[in-house]
Order: structure tokens, then sequence, then C-alpha cells
């Protein structure tokens, strides 16, 4: 039942990005335009805030939902910020905040920024830098996780408090650096099942949906291209060399998804600390590899920025980076799994 | 293009009672066992191992309760085989029986078959072997040559059979032959047989040594055997059918990607509790390999347990999984660059001194990986 829900949730994504998510608006996207009415489309839709609670203005879903919505946006490169408006609603109302309508970022995403709150009477200010932030520009709320009094505190301040400097990663999406100098926050609070690195974790989380779904775009966009193009009188798939790199990027595919979905399905149980690194690691090492194997069976015109192949690889070889790489996740969870012993290790696995 | 269905499954609260009960066992019995009798993979066979799993209903467990089977799910059998794997224990005195033998009879068997060897398999009593490949046939493995010739009361078999694992410790092999000749149709005219290994007359077994020197490949030599009539499994000419559906039941299992697990913890306490930064980031990798491939596996299952086929998907896992098992000693020379050792030097370098050498088979075994991706291709719509 609930996979035919999901099966639903699926179907109505699909038929929204293929509508509206075309080249051109991604190439509109990229030379900064904001594209607002895409946005109220898949607000509306309710795809923003599936696994939010009701009671705060989401959808009443689960992380399940929230999987199968990012995929999808991984899978159509939909330039927007549906992962960090899904994890800065959640920090929101885990910590018993009202989630507001419009597009939300997070901040800090990168493990070094450092903000701080203080308070100001019955209110709080925020000040401090934090790089990297996406859709910093265009976001019309802030989320922030800082420590307050030893306490990991989420506050929200609104789009347009911080000054901006202007930048982008590698697919032209918006990483901005955002600055806050006693920035008026408009509601804080927080939560025992909030820890320092909650952010962090979700924000990884969600670009490991995102990749997932990018690599069933490689997948199926090679398996097009090579059975469409010919050469020595015989479409590319005839060849053996071809067919087994893309059984390789079938298997990475497969693997990257299933790290996926074991990663949102353990945060709608709890604690998923685990799986997320796990995902993190597999997705991101899938995504290099799957990269480079559909630009080499598409050939130079995969190469070239008139082919629609790109909009995936150049998310890929950034959303890989954020949140923290795979050599990051594999260090923390080596650690983890070295302090427990070897004795330990498959009793951990089993027990997930 | 055919789309891939893995599912995320969870493990009924009944598979994970199973598993303390399997956990329990294994901790009595496995310390009795000498460590030359300890293998460092599923490679290790002791009929007296195998009666005692089976004494505790572990064998045959999916199968139906009147062929000595004990009706539990593929979920549960699928604990019962990463638990026995994950800890070492020697299971291939029962694998390809419990694996592959007792499936194919329960699907193309006479009763009377069934009747005979579903129980004896079940008490751990009787093993099997596999006589697929042939001198000239190994990949291509339609273009078999071993001839059985009907004659009055069963058939005359001539021919060779070779890598067939375990032939001289087991009782039974199910093979394949050629019982008609359809000229520019391989694929036709094949058919599959209970061999009995030990009282067939014309049948010579020898040894082929491995690299390491090890001994469980035979070349299996028929001259004028007979073979009766009621050994034949199934309809004669439709060997290959048969034979696709039992590769099946052999693609999809947790010892496709657990082979190096002992490595894996070797390798935990060679670096520590605090291992330096290279020796974390592999750890952590091989760790998100391990619970990935795992949930695949898993979910592998649990489509067998709704009664559908994942023959692509198995496909899928064995390719990754068997490529991950392979890369682990490979990855651990890169990081230690520990000698790989025989029978002296630690655990770790015996260890790290048997998967190095044992480690080309994998994606060879069962499929090799270029036939695993070429089936995968295939899915994909591409053949």
């Amino acid at each position: 039942m609930a996979t035919e829900m999901r099966n639903l949730l699926a179907d109505t994504c699909t038929r929204l990005f293929t509508d509206r998510v075309t080249p051109a608006l991604i190439e509109a996207a990229e030379k900064g335009q904001w594209p607002d009415s895409l946005w109220q489309a898949v607000e509306e839709g309710g795809l923003t805030l599936p696994q939010i609670p009701e009671q705060h203005g989401g959808a009443g879903g689960t992380w399940d939902d929230a999987h199968v919505v990012l995929s999808a946006a991984g899978r159509f490169a939909v330039p927007l910020p549906i992962a960090e408006t899904m994890v800065g609603a959640w920090l929101l109302s885990t910590a018993g905040l009202d989630v507001p309508m419009g597009p939300i970022t997070v901040a800090p995403t990168q493990a070094a920024d450092r903000l701080s709150l203080r308070r100001e009477g019955a209110g709080w200010k925020l000040s401090g830098t934090a790089g990297r932030v996406p859709w910093g520009r265009s976001a019309k709320h802030v989320v922030v996780l800082a420590e307050h009094s030893g306490k990991p505190t989420v506050a929200r301040v609104a789009g347009g408090a911080a000054k901006v400097e202007p930048d982008t990663n590698l697919a032209l999406e918006p990483r901005d650096t955002l600055t806050w100098s006693d920035a008026t926050v408009a509601a804080a609070g927080t939560a025992d099942s909030l820890q320092p690195d909650s952010l962090w974790l979700a924000g990884a989380m969600g670009r490991a949906a995102q990749m997932a779904g990018g690599l069933e775009f490689l997948l199926s966009q090679s398996v097009k291209y090579v059975s469409e193009r010919k050469q020595f009188g015989k479409p590319l798939s005839a060849f053996q060399a071809i067919q087994q790199n893309l059984a390789l990027l079938a298997g990475h595919t497969a693997a990257a998804g299933m790290a996926a979905q074991a990663a949102f399905h353990a945060m709608e149980k709890g604690d998923a600390a685990f799986e997320i690194a796990c995902a993190k690691v597999r997705v991101g090492e899938a995504a290099g590899l799957g990269a480079g194997i559909a630009h080499q069976a598409h050939g130079a015109i995969g190469f070239t920025y008139e082919h629609t192949l790109h909009f995936v690889t150049r998310r890929l070889w950034s959303w890989r980076a954020e949140f923290g790489g795979e050599g990051h996740w594999a260090e923390r969870l080596g650690r983890e799994v070295a302090a427990r012993g070897a004795q330990a290790l498959w009793p951990l696995l089993t027990s997930r | 293009m055919a789309t891939f269905n893995f599912e995320l499954n969870e493990l009924p609260p009944e598979a994970e009672t199973l598993r303390q009960e399997v956990r329990e066992f294994l901790r009595t019995e496995l310390p009795k066992l000498s460590s030359e009798e300890r293998p460092r993979t599923w490679g290790g066979h002791n009929p007296a191992f195998s009666k005692k799993l089976a004494a505790r209903g572990w064998i045959g467990m999916t199968w139906p309760k009147q062929y000595g089977g004990h009706e539990r799910t593929f979920l549960e059998r699928y604990v019962v085989l990463e638990e026995t794997l994950a800890a070492g224990a020697p299971v291939s005195a029962h694998w390809v029986a419990d694996r592959q033998s007792g499936p194919l009879l329960l699907r193309f068997g006479t009763e009377e078959q069934r009747q005979r060897f579903l129980p004896p398999i079940t008490r751990g009593e009787l093993s099997f072997a596999i006589g697929m490949s042939e001198p000239d046939s190994g990949s291509d493995l339609a273009s078999i040559r071993t001839r059985a010739e009907k004659v009055p009361g069963g058939y005359k078999v001539n021919g060779t059979k070779i890598w067939t694992s375990n032939a001289h410790l087991s009782d039974y092999a199910i093979s394949l032959f050629r019982t008609q000749v359809v000229p520019d149709k391989k694929h036709e005219g094949l058919s599959q047989f209970l061999v009995d290994l030990h009282h067939t007359k014309g049948i010579t077994i020898r040894p082929i040594y491995d690299l390491a020197g090890g001994h469980h490949f035979n070349e299996v030599h028929y001259e004028d055997a007979f073979v009766p009539e009621e050994a034949r499994v199934g309809k004669d000419g439709d060997g290959w059918k048969q034979v696709t559906t039992e590769l099946g039941f052999e693609r999809s299992g947790p010892e496709r990607y657990l082979s190096s697990i002992r490595l894996v913890l070797e390798l935990i306490n060679e670096v520590g509790k605090e291992p330096g930064e290279r020796a974390a980031v592999l750890l952590g990798r091989l760790t998100a390999h391990l619970n990935t491939l795992r949930q695949m596996s898993l979910s592998v299952a649990a489509m067998l347990q709704a009664g559908k086929s994942p023959n692509l998907e198995a496909s899928v896992v064995k390719d990754i999984g068997t490529t991950f098992e392979q890369e682990i000693p490979e990855l651990v020379h890169a990081l230690i660059g520990a000698e790989p050792r025989l029978d002296t030097g630690s655990e770790f370098e015996k260890t790290l001194g048997y998967l190095v050498q044992h480690a080309p088979s994998f994606s060879l075994r069962g499929g090799t990986r270029e036939i695993l991706r070429g089936i995968i291709a295939r899915g994909l719509g591409l053949r």
C-alpha cells in the first residue's frame, strides 16, 4: 500500500517535471533567473514539504515520500532548492516552529562555518558568515543551525537579511556567501533530538537522493543514445564493449538507489547517521563512475553544451562534494567501525 | 528499458529471533573445529557440521514438510545463510543441494525423485555437485557435447565434465547431457540427470588442483556409463530451460559479496581502535559497500519470497558483489602492504594470502562477470 502511494507520488513528480523542467528553463536558471512559476507549481503540488506534519504546514507524509520527490528532482536536474526546503522545514518543525511558505535554504553548509545567536530582549539576533549557501540570494527564508548555551538551536531569518556575495557551483546553481550582522531572527527554538551535525547529515542525505536520481537519468539517457546512434553499420548497443559499460552503470545506479532509499527510511525510523554516511560514500562513488561511463557512451556530442547530458553530470560532480565528500564520510564511518572492533561489525550491519 | 525493482526490505521479527538462535549455535559449534577446518570463505567442507545444522532444521528450510522441509520463508533462510557465511562456517557439504539441487527437484523432479532425495538432503546426509561445464564449453554452456544416448532402461553416457567442485566428496552430480543432436539448435536436445557418483560404472573422477594447490575442482569422465531412465530430471530435451532456472538460484545469495568478509574483520584488528586517516577511509568505504550490497541482496530475497523471478536484479547483485569482494585483497594490500602468507605469519597475513590467491575465482564461478553483464545488458534492452 505504502509502495502504491509512493508510485503515485513518483508519477506526479515525473509528470510535473517532464512538462515544466525543459532545457530552456534550466538554461535560464543557469543564467541566474529564478524559476518562480516552477517553484509555485512544485509548492502547490505539495512536493516541497512531503514529510512535514500537517500541523506545521506539511503534507503529513514520511521521509520515504521525501526520497521519492528528491530522486525525481535529481533525475530532471530541477533547478530549485527542494532538498534545502525539506531540510530547513524539518529543522523548524523539529524545534516546534511553524514552517512558512516559500523556498527555504539552510546554513551553514560547510563544516568549518560557525554562526552565532544571541538573545536580545524577547528575541534573537544572528551574526556570522556562511559560504556556499544554496540559493542564498533567492530563498525567502534561511534556516540556521547554531549552538546557543551549549544546545543546537534552530533559527529562521528572512531572506534578504544578509549581505550576499553571489557564487555558483559547477552546475551554475547559486552557492552564495551570506553575512549577517545582528540580523533579526524571525523564530528560534531547540529540541533534545537535534545534534550539532543534524543539518549536515540531512543535507548529505538529500544530495544522496538527488544524485541517485541523476544516475537513473544517465542510465536511461545512455541506453537511449547507444540504441539510436549507428557506427560501422550498426547501433552502438550491438557492441559488447558498450553493453558491458552500460551494465556496469546499471549496477552502480541500482546500488546508489538502494543506499539513498535506506538512508531516508532510517531517517523515518529515527537514527540515520550510519545509513547517511553509507549513502553519501556509495552514491558519491557511483556518481563519479557513472558520469564517466555516460560521457564515454555519448562520445563528443555529450561533451557539448547543446546536449542535455551535462545538466546532470555537472550537478553530480558538485553534489558529491557538497555536505561532505566520500572521503569525509568514509573516514567518519571507518573511525566508528574501528572503535567498535572487529566483532561488532557484523552485528552492526545486521541491526540496521 | 527494463527498470530495476530494488525495494528496501525489513526482516520480520521471527527472522531476527532465528538470527540469535543461529549465532548461539555458531558460538558453541565453531570453536570445536580445528583452525584447518575453519575456512576463510564459504568453501569449507565438513559433513559433520552440515548434519548439525540440519538437525536444527536449517537445511531445506523453505521446502514442504512432506519432503523433510520446514516451510519457513526465504527471508528466514537468508538469515541462516548470511550468519553462517559471516562467521566463516564450513557449509559447502550441503550448500549446492540446499541452494539449487533441491529446489530444482522440487520444481522439475518426479514425485519419486522428491521423496527419495529431498529428505536425506534436509538431514545433511546427501551432497550434490554440479556437472555443467566441459573442456570446450565454459561460458558457452549450450555447446556441451557429452552425449547421453537412449538405450533400453536408460542412457549410455560418453564425454567429460570439468570444474566439478567437490565431485570427489559428493554423492550425486546433477549433470547436463545432450540426449538429442538437433542441427543448428544447440539449446535443444539437452537433459539433466541425477548421476550417482559412487555407484555408476564407467565414471572416472580426477582431481584438478587450483593455483594454490587446493583440490575442489574435478574432471568427471564418462565412458559408456549407464544412467537409468529414472535418473533424468524433467522431460527429455528440457535441460536448457531447467539449467537457466537453476543458475538463477545460484546468483542472488549473500555468498556473492561476503567471500572476503574475514579479511575485513582481520583488517579491523590490524589497524586497531584508532586507525590512521587512510585506514579509516578504507574501512568506511568497505562498510558502506557491505551495507548497500546486503540491502540489495535482501531485497532480492524478498522478491523470491513474493514469488517473483528477480533474475535481472540477482545478476546485478552478483556483478557488483563479486567485484567488491574481489577488490578487497587489492585495497588491503594497497593500504598495508603486508606480505601475503601461506601457513606461517599472523592470521591477518594468512587470510590475505588465502584471499589474494582465491579472489580471481570470485568473478568466474556461477557465471563470469562478462556473461552477467551480458544478461544485464539484455535486461536494459541493448541486445
